[in-house]
C-alpha cells in the first residue's frame, strides 16, 4: 500500500501546487486590476483618508470636508445646499462625480501632479496635509440674486436658468439652474441612502440634475435679432437705415403670415433698424433675414458661438463643465434650397434655432466688450493645501471676435435703447447704463412661451461690468419682462461686488 | 509549477522502514517548534494591535498566553500518551489555530466601535469564542488520545461509525430549512442560538468505516477485473459500494446544496479505495463519475433549476464573478479584490480592510488574511498545511497495519483536499463551495473535528514510530498486554 500512498502524496503536492500557481497568477496578472477596481472599497477608504480641499468663492467655502468617526474619514458637505449645486456638482462615495468636483478632482483630492512636492514633504514630516483648494470666480451676491430671482419668479415658472459673467474677462459671476437640488444627501456615506437620493432626482421629470444654464437649448425668440442685426450692420444697413416692416408679412413660399407681438408694434411700412430692435419688430427682422440670406445669418450666428459643441467652462485651457451647442438649424425647403418661410421664422429666433443661456450671455457680453468674446471660466485660482502657494491663476483669453468695434458699438446703442425705451425696461438700474434684448419664444402650441432676457450693464466710464442671460421656461405672458427684472437684480449684485465700478 | 510547493522537509520519499528506526521520541523538537509557533502567534497579535489601535495594549499577550497554556498542555499529554508521535503536527496545527484566533480577534477589533477597541475582552466576539472552542477542541483531542491507546481499536466500531456518519450527513438534508440552512447551504443542525455542522464529524466517522471496509475487501476489489485499454477495471458487482458513495455525495450536492462537502466525501472515498487496491482505474472511474455528475448538475440547474439551481449559480459565478458584482458575485469579487489589494507582502496584520468581504470569518478567512499577509504569508500558510498533510501521509507510510495506513492516508489527504477546495474556491481556481478553512475559520464543529483528525494522526504516527519490543512485528502496548488484532480482519500480507 505504500506505492499508492506515495502517489497520493504527490497528488496532494500537485493540488497545493495549483493553489500556489493560481495565487501567483492573481498577483502577477490580476492584482493591479483588483486593487484599482471600481468595486474595491479600499480605493475609497484610501481616497477618504486625505482631507479633500475646499471649493470657495469670495472667501466662503462652498464645498468642504468634515471629519467623521466612520470608516471613511471625511464627509463632503456643501453648506450652500441648492444654491451652488450645478456649479460645484458633487463628489459621492458610490456614484459618478460631477461639476467642479469632477473637473478639479485631482487637485482637490491632492493627487494631482502639481501637488507632488506636498506629498513628498508629507512622507518625511508625517503630516497629513489635505488636497488643494479651488477658488471660483462666482460672486456670492450675484449667485444669490440669480438663485432667489429664479426661485421667487413672479410668473411661476418651474424651470429656468441664469448665467452672468464679466464680459471683459469671461469670469462667471453667477450660474444657476432651476430646479436645483441639494447635493448633501448624495455624498452620504450610507451608499443606499445616496443611491436612493440620486434615483429620486434622476427620475424627477423636472430634471433637477441638468445644468440648464450650460446645456439646455431652447428657441431664443427675439434675442436672436441681435445676431441678425449684426449681420445687417455688416452688410450695408446702418443703425438708422429704414427697413421694411408692417403689421403683417407673408414670406413668398408660405401661406402663414408673420405678425408682431402686438398691433402697436411697427405697423408702419418702414422703421429704422434701431426702432426695429427697440420695439422687437418681427415683420422687419423676418424681411431683413430673407434679404440677407440664410448663409449670412448662419455665419453670423456661428461667429457669435453657435455650433460650437466642445466649449467647456471650468479652468481655462483645461477640462470644465460641458456645454451644449447652440444651433441655427435647417432653413432649407424640400428642394434643398433656402426656404424663405423657414429663414423668416429663423430670423426671429423660431423654427429650428436653439440657443443655450450661456450663448445668450456670450452674445450680450461680446456686444458690451467692443466685439470681443472672452472665454467663460469658473476657476479663478488653485491654492495649495497650506493656502500660501498658488498653482494656477486664470489669465483671461479671448474666445473669438464676432463683430468689429463699430458694429458692437451700434449694437450696444440698440440694446441700451431696448432697456430705456423698449421691452426691457424692467432691467433698468439707476445710475448705470443697461442694455439688453427680451425674447419670447414659442416652443409648441400646447405649452406656454419661454421668456428670455440677454443683457449687460456698463460702468460709469462705459466699461462693461456684467453680461447676463436669464430664461424662464414655459413662463407664458410676462415671462421676458420677469426675466429682465431678474437680470437687473443679478447685474445690480454684480455691480455691488465689483465695488460700483 | 509545483517547485514552490515542495516544503523544506520532503517527507513522502523517505518513509521509515520498520526495524531500522531509532527510538527517539523527538518530544523536545516538538516543544521548540511549538514555542516558535507561539512566538509567531504572539507577534501577530501585537502587530494587529499596533496597526488597529496605534498602540500595543498591556494585555495583548493574554490570548496568546491562553493558547500557549492549551497547546503546552497538549504537548504534555502527548509526552505521556503518544511519546513517539510526529513532532511536527502539533506545532503546525498550533500555528494555524493561533493565527486563526488572532485574525478573528482582529476582525472583532475592526467591528467594535473605536472607543471599545482597547478594552475588548479576551473571550469576546468571534475571536474569544474561537479561543474557547480551541480549549474545548484540544481537550477533546487529548481525550481521544487517552481513550484510543491504539488506533486499531476504533476498527471495532467501524460499522457503528459508518452508520453514524451516514445519519450525520443526512440529518441536515431531511431537517426543514429553518433548522438546517445557512446562506443557502443545508449543512447545519440549528437549535436555539447554537448550530453544529454534523458533516465535519461525519467525515471522520465515514473515513474509519471506509478504511475498515476496504481493508476487508481490498483483495477482491483489486484482483477480480476486466482489462480494457491496458487498465484493469473492476467487476460490475464490486462497483456497488463506489456507486453507493457516489449516490450519497450527489444527494448531498442536491439536497444540502453543497458541492464542497460532496466533493470531499467522494474524493475521500476514491482515494482510500485507490490506496487500498493500488488500482488507477478506481481513480479514473471516480473522477469521471464526479465530474460527470457535477457537469450534469450544472446543465440540469440551467435547464430545470430546482435543486440544481444553487450549483448552477455557483458555477456561473465561478465562470464570471464580475457579471453580477453587487449581488451573486459579491463575496467572491470582494475576496479576489482583497487578495489583489494585499499584493506580494500584504498590508501587514491589522492593516487591511477585511470587513469589505462579507462573512470574512467563515469561508473567506483565507482571503481576509491574505490581504494582510500577502502572497508570501499565504504561501507560508499553505506550506504549513502541506506539511501537516505530508506528515500524515508519512505516518501512513510508516505504520505497519493496513487499517492504520488507510486511516492516516485518508485523513491526511482529506484535510489537504478540504484546503484545496476552499482556497481554490476563494481564489477562483474552482467553483466556490461552502467549506471551512481547517483551523482558521470561525466555528466549533470544524475546529473540533479537525483537532480529532489530528489526534488520530498523532496516534497513528505514534504507532508507526514506536520502537518494536518483540520480533512478531506488533507494537508495544503501554499496558504490556497481548497485541491487539484488527477487529475481524483476516490475516494479511503487508507489502513492503
Amino acid at each position: 500500500m505504500n506505492a499508492p500512498l506515495r502517489r497520493v502524496g504527490v497528488v496532494a503536492m500537485v493540488l497545493f501546487g495549483l493553489l500556489f500557481a493560481n495565487l501567483n497568477w492573481i498577483q502577477a496578472y490580476k492584482a493591479d486590476e483588483y486593487r484599482n477596481s471600481d468595486y474595491n472599497g479600499r480605493v475609497q477608504v484610501a481616497e477618504y483618508e486625505r482631507k479633500r480641499g475646499n471649493i470657495e468663492a469670495g472667501g466662503t467655502a462652498l464645498a468642504t470636508s468634515k471629519e467623521t468617526s466612520g470608516k471613511l474619514r471625511f464627509l463632503r458637505t456643501y453648506p450652500g445646499g441648492d444654491k451652488y449645486a450645478h456649479v460645484l456638482g458633487y463628489k459621492p462615495v458610490n456614484l459618478a462625480d460631477t461639476g467642479v468636483e469632477r473637473v478639479e478632482n485631482d487637485f482637490l483630492a491632492g493627487t494631482s501632479d502639481a501637488l507632488i512636492a506636498n506629498r513628498i514633504r508629507d512622507m518625511f514630516t508625517g503630516d497629513e496635509t489635505g488636497g488643494g483648494n479651488v477658488l471660483l470666480t462666482l460672486s456670492k451676491r450675484a449667485q444669490e440674486a440669480a438663485y432667489n430671482g429664479l426661485a421667487d419668479n413672479e410668473v411661476n415658472a418651474k424651470k429656468g436658468a441664469a448665467i452672468a459673467f464679466d464680459p471683459r474677462t469671461g469670469a462667471v459671476q453667477a450660474l444657476v439652474s432651476m430646479p436645483s437640488f441639494n447635493p448633501n444627501p448624495l455624498t452620504s456615506h450610507d451608499t443606499d441612502e445616496a443611491t436612493a437620493a440620486y434615483n429620486k432626482l434622476d427620475n424627477d421629470p423636472a430634471g433637477p440634475l441638468k445644468n440648464r444654464a450650460l446645456s439646455e437649448v431652447l428657441p431664443p425668440g427675439s434675442t436672436f435679432k441681435i445676431v441678425v442685426a449684426a449681420a445687417a450692420l455688416e452688410n450695408g444697413v446702418g443703425k438708422n437705415t429704414e427697413i421694411p416692416a408692417g403689421a403683417s408679412w407673408t414670406p413668398p413660399t408660405s401661406g402663414t403670415p408673420i405678425r408682431n407681438a402686438a398691433p402697436s408694434i411697427c405697423p408702419e411700412d418702414q422703421v429704422t433698424l434701431l426702432d426695429a430692435v427697440t420695439e422687437s419688430c418681427n415683420t422687419g427682422f423676418a424681411q431683413l433675414g430673407v434679404k440677407l440670406g440664410a448663409d449670412k445669418v448662419k455665419e453670423k450666428a456661428r461667429q457669435f458661438g453657435f455650433e460650437q459643441d466642445d466649449l467647456t467652462v471650468g479652468q481655462l485651457g483645461e477640462d470644465g463643465l460641458p456645454t451644449a451647442a447652440s444651433r441655427t438649424g435647417s432653413m432649407e425647403g424640400p428642394d434643398g434650397g433656402t426656404d424663405p418661410a423657414a429663414l423668416a421664422q429663423s430670423s426671429i429666433g423660431q423654427r429650428d434655432v436653439k440657443m443655450t443661456p450661456l450663448e445668450g450671455a456670450l452674445i450680450a457680453g461680446s456686444v458690451a466688450n467692443g466685439g470681443s468674446q472672452m472665454r467663460p471660466y469658473l476657476v479663478r485660482q488653485l491654492l495649495a493645501p497650506d493656502r500660501t502657494t498658488s498653482y494656477y491663476t486664470a489669465k483671461p483669453r479671448e474666445l473669438r471676435q464676432p463683430v468689429s468695434g463699430p458694429v458692437a458699438s451700434d449694437l450696444r446703442d440698440m440694446m441700451v435703447s431696448v432697456v430705456e425705451k423698449g421691452s426691457g425696461g424692467r432691467a433698468k438700474i439707476d445710475g448705470y447704463q443697461v442694455g439688453g434684448k427680451t425674447g419670447t419664444a414659442q416652443s409648441s402650441p400646447q405649452t406656454p412661451d419661454h421668456g428670455w432676457f440677454i443683457g449687460f450693464v456698463l460702468g460709469k466710464n462705459g466699461t462693461p461690468i456684467s453680461a447676463v442671460c436669464v430664461v424662464l421656461e414655459e413662463a407664458g405672458s410676462g415671462g421676458s419682462g420677469e426675466a429682465a427684472r431678474i437680470a437687473g437684480k443679478i447685474m445690480q449684485a454684480a455691480i455691488a461686488d465689483s465695488g460700483g465700478r | 509549477m509545483t517547485a514552490a510547493a515542495v516544503p523544506a522537509a520532503s517527507p513522502a520519499s523517505t518513509g521509515e522502514q520498520p526495524g531500522v528506526r531509532l527510538a527517539r521520541s523527538r518530544r523536545n523538537a516538538e516543544l521548540s517548534l511549538l514555542l516558535l509557533a507561539l512566538v509567531i502567534v504572539g507577534a501577530y497579535g501585537a502587530t494587529v494591535e499596533a496597526a488597529v489601535l496605534d498602540t500595543v495594549t498591556p494585555d495583548f499577550w493574554i490570548p496568546t498566553a491562553v493558547l500557549a497554556a492549551v497547546f503546552l498542555a497538549m504537548h504534555v499529554v502527548i509526552r505521556f500518551l503518544a511519546p513517539f508521535a510526529d513532532p511536527a503536527l502539533l506545532p503546525a496545527v498550533a500555528l494555524l489555530n493561533g493565527i486563526g484566533v488572532g485574525f478573528l480577534r482582529r476582525i472583532d477589533l475592526a467591528r467594535a466601535a473605536p472607543v471599545e477597541r482597547e478594552t475588548l475582552a479576551v473571550f469576546a466576539g468571534n475571536g474569544g469564542r474561537q479561543l474557547a472552542w480551541t480549549l474545548a477542541s484540544v481537550a477533546l483531542a487529548a481525550g481521544l488520545l487517552a481513550l484510543m491507546r491504539d488506533h486499531r481499536s476504533v476498527s471495532r466500531y467501524a460499522y457503528t461509525l459508518g452508520l453514524a456518519g451516514i445519519v450525520l450527513v443526512m440529518i441536515p438534508a431531511v431537517l426543514p430549512a429553518k433548522y438546517s440552512e445557512i446562506y443557502g447551504a443545508k449543512l447545519w443542525i440549528r437549535v436555539g442560538g447554537f448550530s453544529i455542522q454534523p458533516g465535519e464529524f461525519a467525515k471522520l466517522a465515514l473515513l474509519v468505516f471506509f478504511a475498515y471496509y476496504l481493508v476487508r475487501k481490498r483483495e477482491v476489489l483489486s484482483l477480480a477485473s476486466h482489462r480494457v485499454l491496458g487498465i484493469d477495471f473492476p467487476r460490475g458487482r464490486d462497483l456497488g459500494p463506489v456507486l453507493a458513495v457516489w449516490v450519497l455525495s450527489v444527494l448531498v450536492l442536491v439536497f444540502e446544496k453543497d458541492l464542497g462537502t460532496s466533493l470531499l466525501y467522494f474524493g475521500m472515498f476514491v482515494v482510500t479505495l485507490y490506496i487500498a487496491t493500488e488500482r488507477v482505474s478506481w481513480l479514473l472511474i471516480g473522477l469521471i463519475l464526479f465530474f460527470g455528475g457535477a457537469y450534469l448538475a450544472y446543465v440540469l440547474g440551467g435547464v430545470i433549476g430546482g435543486p440544481f439551481a444553487n450549483f448552477h449559480l455557483r458555477a456561473e459565478i465561478w465562470l464570471d464573478p464580475f457579471a453580477d458584482p453587487y449581488q451573486d458575485g459579491y463575496q467572491l469579487v470582494q475576496g479576489l479584490l482583497a487578495l489583489g489589494s494585499g499584493g506580494l507582502f500584504g498590508t501587514g496584520p491589522g492593516g487591511g480592510e477585511p470587513l469589505e468581504i462579507p462573512e470574512v470569518q467563515n469561508d473567506f478567512i483565507f482571503a481576509g488574511i491574505g490581504e494582510e499577509i500577502g502572497l508570501f504569508g499565504l504561501s507560508a500558510l499553505l506550506v504549513v498545511y502541506l506539511l501537516i498533510v505530508e506528515r500524515g501521509l508519512r505516518a501512513a507510510l510508516a505504520v505497519r497495519d493496513s487499517f492504520g495506513k488507510l486511516l492516516a492516508g485518508g485523513l491526511a489527504f482529506t484535510l489537504g483536499l478540504q484546503v484545496f477546495v476552499i482556497v481554490g474556491g476563494i481564489s477562483k481556481l474552482i467553483p466556490l463551495t461552502g467549506q471551512t478553512t481547517p483551523f482558521l475559520s470561525a466555528g466549533g464543529s470544524s475546529l473540533m473535528a479537525n483537532w480529532l483528525l489530528i489526534a488520530i494522526l498523532l496516534r497513528v504516527s505514534d504507532g508507526a514510530r514506536r520502537p518494536m519490543t518483540g520480533a512478531g512485528g506488533s507494537a508495544a502496548r503501554p499496558g504490556g498486554g497481548p497485541p491487539e488484532q484488527l477487529h475481524g480482519a483476516p490475516t494479511e500480507v503487508i507489502r513492503p
